[in-house]
C-alpha cells in the first residue's frame, strides 16, 4: 500500500468515527439536555412532553412539605410569581433542603399528570455555594417572603 | 510568621522567573540551581501555612474562613488544601516540585534541551505563583482575628478528601513537567526517541497519580454525598476525566516514538494537550460558570485570568507546534494493519472521546449563550462516551497482539468467535440462572474479555512459566492496567445493572425486607464527636449466615452550620450493602426513620479495577533488564 493510499484510510477512519461521534452527540443532546424550568416558566412555554426529562428550581413553599406513603414526600416549588408546581420524591432529601430555601428537582412529568415526579433532589450544597440556576433565582426570594 | 511565609512566596517566585530565564537561554547547571532553590523556598512558605492552620492562627483569613480549634488534628492538616487559595498555593508547591525533580533526576545527555524544559516549566510556575500571590493569596491577615473560625466545610472533613486533592495536583500539575518537555522539544526542533522515553517517564508520573485521585474523589461521593452513586458526570468529575483521556492516549503514542521514531507531531501534541486540559479542568472548577454538584469556589474573575492563562500557554505551545510540525513528518513505515496502526486508533478514540466528553461539559454554556437553560447528564454521557469506548475496548485484546510495521487478519476470525462464545456465554446465563438484560450481559461479557486477553497476552509473550517472572516491568504493566480495565468494567457493569435500592421508612423495632437481607431498626442515639453532634442509627441486617451491624449518622457541624450524612457500608470485599440515614418524620403520633438501602453488587470491583491500572503504571517504572542497557 502507498503511503498517500494508506494516509487515505487513515484520515477515512478517523472521519467515519468523528462523524458518527457527532451524530450520536448531537441526537443525545436534542432527547437528553435538560431543559430547566422555573414554575413561571413553565406556564409561559406550556407543560413538557410526558416523560421529557427536566429540571424545576425554585424555592420550597412554607408550610407545603407532606409525607405521603412509606418515603414519599411532597412539597411545593414557587417562584415569587404566583405559580407553583407540586413535587413528589421518594427518597431522602439532601442535608440542606428546608422549607423557605433553593432547591433544583430533576424529573419528569408522567402522562396527564400535573405532580412533578422528582428523581433527585439538589439544594445549596453548603452555606455558600448552591445551584446555579438559583442564583439567577435570587431577586425572585426577595419577592418572596416566607411566612415565617 | 505567615508574612515570612508570604515573603518566601515571593522569593519563590522571583526564582521561577530566572528559571524561565536561566533555562530558556540553555544554562543547566543555573536553571538546576534556581529550580531547586525555588522548591526549597515554597516548600517552607506552605509549611508555614500548615502550621497556621494547626496553631489555629485565626488574624490569617484564610485559617478563620477554614478552620476552627475543635477541628481533629488531621482535617486541621489537610485543611491547608481544602479551599480555593490553599489549594493553589498546594499547585504551585507541586510545579516547584516538578521543577526540582526534573532538575535533579534528567539525564538525557542534552544539556541545553534539559534547561529549555527546567525553562518552561518555570514560565509555567512563574504564571501559577503570579495567579497565587495577585489573585488568590492565601497569606493575608485580618485586622480584628474572630475569636473562633468558621470551620472547613464538613464534607471535606474525611480521609478520602484529605488525601484527594495532593494526588490530584501530582496529577494535574505532573501534566505541567510533560508540557515542559514538549515545549523544549519543539524549541529545539527534536522530538526524537530520546525524547519519548523521557516524556513517558514523567507522563507516567502524573498518570498513577491522576488516576489514583480521581478514584478517591470517586469513592469519596459514594460513601460521603449519601446518594448512593460513584460518578455522576458532574462538571467538576468530567475536568479531570478529560486531562486523563488525553494522558492515557499520550502515554500509547509515545510508545510508538519511542520504539518506532513515528506518531512524533502526534505525540507532541497531545502532551501539550493534557497540560492545557488541566487548566481547563481548573477553570471549570473554580470559575463557577458551570452547575456542579459540588463546585468549589466561584469566582468569575479568577476564572478569567485562568482563561488567559490557558489561551496564552496554549497558544505558546500551539505556535511552536505550528512551526516545528512540518519537520516532524517520518519514522518507520507502517501498514493500517499493525501495532502503529493498533495504537493510532487508541488514540482516535480517546481524542473523540475526550470531545464527546468536552460537548457534554461546555454545552449548557454554549446553551446559555442562545438564552436556553439546561444541563446534560448520564444519559447523555452513556450514548456518546460509552459506546465509543466499548469500540476501543473490544478490539483491545485483539490487536495488542499485532506486530510492529505489519500484521495479519488471518487469525480475526478466532477472536471474534472468542468474544461473541464469550458474550453469548452470559446471555444464556442471564436468561437463565443470573437474570441480567442483554446489555449487561455484553457488559460483563466485554469485562471478561479484558481480563483473559490480558492474560493470554502475557502468555503469548513468555511462552513458558519459567520466562513470566522475566518479562519486562513495562509488559507486566501493561497487562496489569488492561486487566485493571476488564475487572473496572465488571465492577461497573454489575453495579449500574444489578444494584437495588429502596427507601425505607421504619420505627425503631421494626424490621423490613430488602434484596435478601432483613433490616432491623434497632436504637437511634444521639452521639457528640470533637466538632459534631450526631444522630447515629444501629441498624442489624441479616442474610442466611451473615449479620452485619450498621450505623449510619446524620451530622450537624455547628461551627458551620451544615449538616452532613454519614453513611453505613456493609463490604464483602465485592458488593456492599449501603445504608444512609435520612430524616424522621412524626405522622400519627409515631416517629419513623428514613433510610435509603443499596444493594450494590459488585461495586467494589471499580476500586480494585482502579488499583490494578495504577499498579500496572507503577511497574512500568521498573527497568526491564534487556531495554534499560539498550535504549540508552
Amino acid at each position: 500500500m502507498r503511503a498517500r493510499t494508506k494516509r487515505l484510510y487513515a484520515v477515512g477512519v478517523a472521519g467515519i468515527l468523528v462523524i458518527a461521534a457527532a451524530a450520536l452527540a448531537s441526537f443525545a443532546l436534542r432527547q437528553h439536555a435538560d431543559l430547566f424550568y422555573t414554575p413561571e416558566l413553565l406556564v409561559e412555554r406550556g407543560m413538557p412532553e410526558a416523560g421529557q426529562r427536566i429540571r424545576i428550581g425554585g424555592f420550597v413553599e412554607d408550610g407545603s412539605l407532606t409525607y405521603g406513603e412509606g418515603a414519599e414526600l411532597l412539597f411545593k416549588i414557587v417562584d415569587g410569581s404566583g405559580e407553583s408546581v407540586t413535587v413528589s420524591y421518594v427518597g431522602i432529601v439532601p442535608d440542606l433542603f428546608r422549607e423557605g430555601e433553593g432547591v433544583v428537582a430533576t424529573g419528569r412529568f408522567a402522562k396527564g399528570e400535573t405532580v412533578f415526579g422528582a428523581e433527585q433532589i439538589l439544594a445549596k450544597h453548603d452555606e455558600t455555594y448552591e445551584p446555579r440556576e438559583l442564583r439567577d433565582l435570587e431577586h425572585a426570594k426577595d419577592a418572596y417572603t416566607p411566612a415565617t | 510568621m505567615i508574612e515570612l511565609g508570604h515573603f518566601l512566596a515571593f522569593l519563590a517566585m522571583t526564582s521561577s522567573g530566572g528559571l524561565a530565564y536561566v533555562g530558556l537561554r540553555g544554562e543547566r547547571e543555573m536553571a538546576g540551581k534556581l529550580a531547586i532553590a525555588g522548591f526549597i523556598l515554597m516548600t517552607v512558605s506552605f509549611l508555614i501555612l500548615i502550621r497556621s492552620f494547626l496553631i489555629s492562627d485565626f488574624s490569617v483569613e484564610l485559617v478563620a474562613t477554614n478552620s476552627h480549634t475543635e477541628k481533629p488534628f488531621i482535617y486541621k492538616f489537610a485543611g491547608t488544601w481544602g479551599n480555593h487559595e490553599g489549594s493553589m498555593a498546594l499547585w504551585c508547591l507541586v510545579m516547584f516540585g516538578f521543577a526540582a525533580a526534573g532538575a535533579w533526576t534528567l539525564r538525557t545527555g542534552r544539556k541545553v534541551f534539559e534547561a529549555r524544559a527546567l525553562g518552561v516549566q518555570g514560565l509555567l510556575t512563574l504564571g501559577a505563583m503570579a495567579y497565587l500571590l495577585f489573585a488568590s493569596s492565601p497569606y493575608t491577615r485580618l485586622d480584628n482575628p474572630p475569636l473562633q473560625g468558621s470551620d472547613l466545610n464538613p464534607l471535606l472533613q474525611d480521609p478520602a478528601l484529605a488525601a484527594h486533592p495532593p494526588m490530584l495536583y501530582l496529577g494535574y500539575v505532573g501534566y505541567s513537567f510533560v508540557f515542559a518537555l514538549a515545549a523544549a522539544g519543539l524549541i529545539e526542533g527534536r522530538i526524537d526517541r530520546i525524547w519519548a522515553k523521557t516524556a513517558r517517564f514523567w507522563a507516567m508520573t502524573a498518570f498513577v497519580p491522576l488516576t489514583a485521585g480521581i478514584a478517591l474523589g470517586s469513592y469519596w461521593a459514594y460513601y460521603e454525598l449519601g446518594w448512593g452513586g460513584w460518578w455522576f458526570w458532574d462538571p467538576v468529575e468530567n475536568a479531570s476525566l478529560m486531562p486523563w483521556l488525553i494522558g492515557a492516549a499520550f502515554l500509547h503514542s509515545v510508545i510508538v516514538t519511542e520504539k518506532r521514531d513515528s506518531f512524533r507531531a502526534w505525540t507532541v501534541l497531545l502532551a501539550v494537550m493534557a497540560f492545557c486540559f488541566s487548566i481547563l479542568g481548573a477553570f471549570l472548577v473554580r470559575s463557577g460558570l458551570l452547575t456542579s454538584v459540588h463546585a468549589f469556589a466561584v469566582d468569575p474573575t479568577r476564572g478569567t485570568l485562568l482563561l488567559i492563562g490557558l489561551l496564552a500557554y496554549g497558544g505558546f505551545a500551539l505556535v511552536l507546534f505550528l512551526i516545528r510540525a512540518p519537520s516532524l513528518k517520518g519514522g518507520s513505515e507502517h501498514m493500517l494493519i499493525s501495532r502503529e496502526g493498533a495504537l493510532m486508533g487508541n488514540n482516535l478514540i480517546f481524542g473523540v472521546a475526550t470531545l464527546t466528553v468536552l460537548l457534554g461539559t461546555m454545552f449548557p454554556l454554549i446553551a446559555e449563550a442562545f438564552g436556553q437553560v439546561m444541563s446534560v447528564g448520564e444519559p447523555y454521557f452513556n450514548l456518546t462516551f460509552t459506546p465509543i469506548m466499548v469500540i476501543a475496548l473490544v478490539t483491545l485484546p485483539v490487536v495488542q497482539a499485532w506486530a510492529w510495521g505489519r500484521a495479519d487478519l488471518k487469525t480475526l476470525w478466532k477472536w471474534a468467535a472468542g468474544f461473541v462464545g464469550i458474550v453469548v456465554v452470559f446471555w444464556l446465563l442471564g436468561v437463565g440462572p443470573l437474570d441480567i438484560s442483554l446489555l449487561a450481559g455484553f457488559g460483563f461479557g466485554l469485562g471478561v474479555w479484558l481480563v483473559g486477553g490480558a492474560i493470554w497476552e502475557i502468555w503469548r509473550r513468555a511462552k513458558t512459566l519459567q520466562r513470566l517472572p522475566k518479562l519486562p516491568g513495562r509488559v507486566w504493566g501493561m497487562t496489569l492496567a488492561h486487566a485493571g480495565l476488564g475487572v473496572f468494567i465488571i465492577g461497573a457493569v454489575g453495579e449500574t445493572s444489578l444494584r437495588q435500592h429502596q427507601t425505607l421508612a421504619l420505627e425503631q423495632g421494626q424490621s423490613l425486607n430488602m434484596a435478601g437481607w432483613t433490616i432491623t431498626l434497632d436504637d437511634v442515639q444521639a452521639v457528640e464527636g470533637p466538632n459534631w453532634y450526631a444522630d447515629r442509627a444501629f441498624l442489624t441486617a441479616k442474610r442466611g449466615g451473615t449479620t452485619a451491624s450498621l450505623s449510619p449518622e446524620k451530622r450537624i457541624y455547628p461551627a458551620a452550620r451544615m449538616p452532613t450524612t454519614e453513611t453505613a457500608i456493609y463490604s464483602s470485599g465485592l458488593s456492599d450493602l449501603y445504608v444512609a440515614l435520612g430524616d424522621s418524620r412524626r405522622v400519627d403520633g409515631v416517629t419513623r426513620w428514613t433510610f435509603e438501602v443499596f444493594k450494590k453488587p459488585l461495586v467494589d470491583l471499580i476500586y480494585w479495577g482502579v488499583l490494578l491500572i495504577c499498579l500496572g503504571g507503577l511497574l512500568c517504572f521498573m527497568p526491564g533488564r534487556k531495554s534499560a542497557k539498550k535504549d540508552l
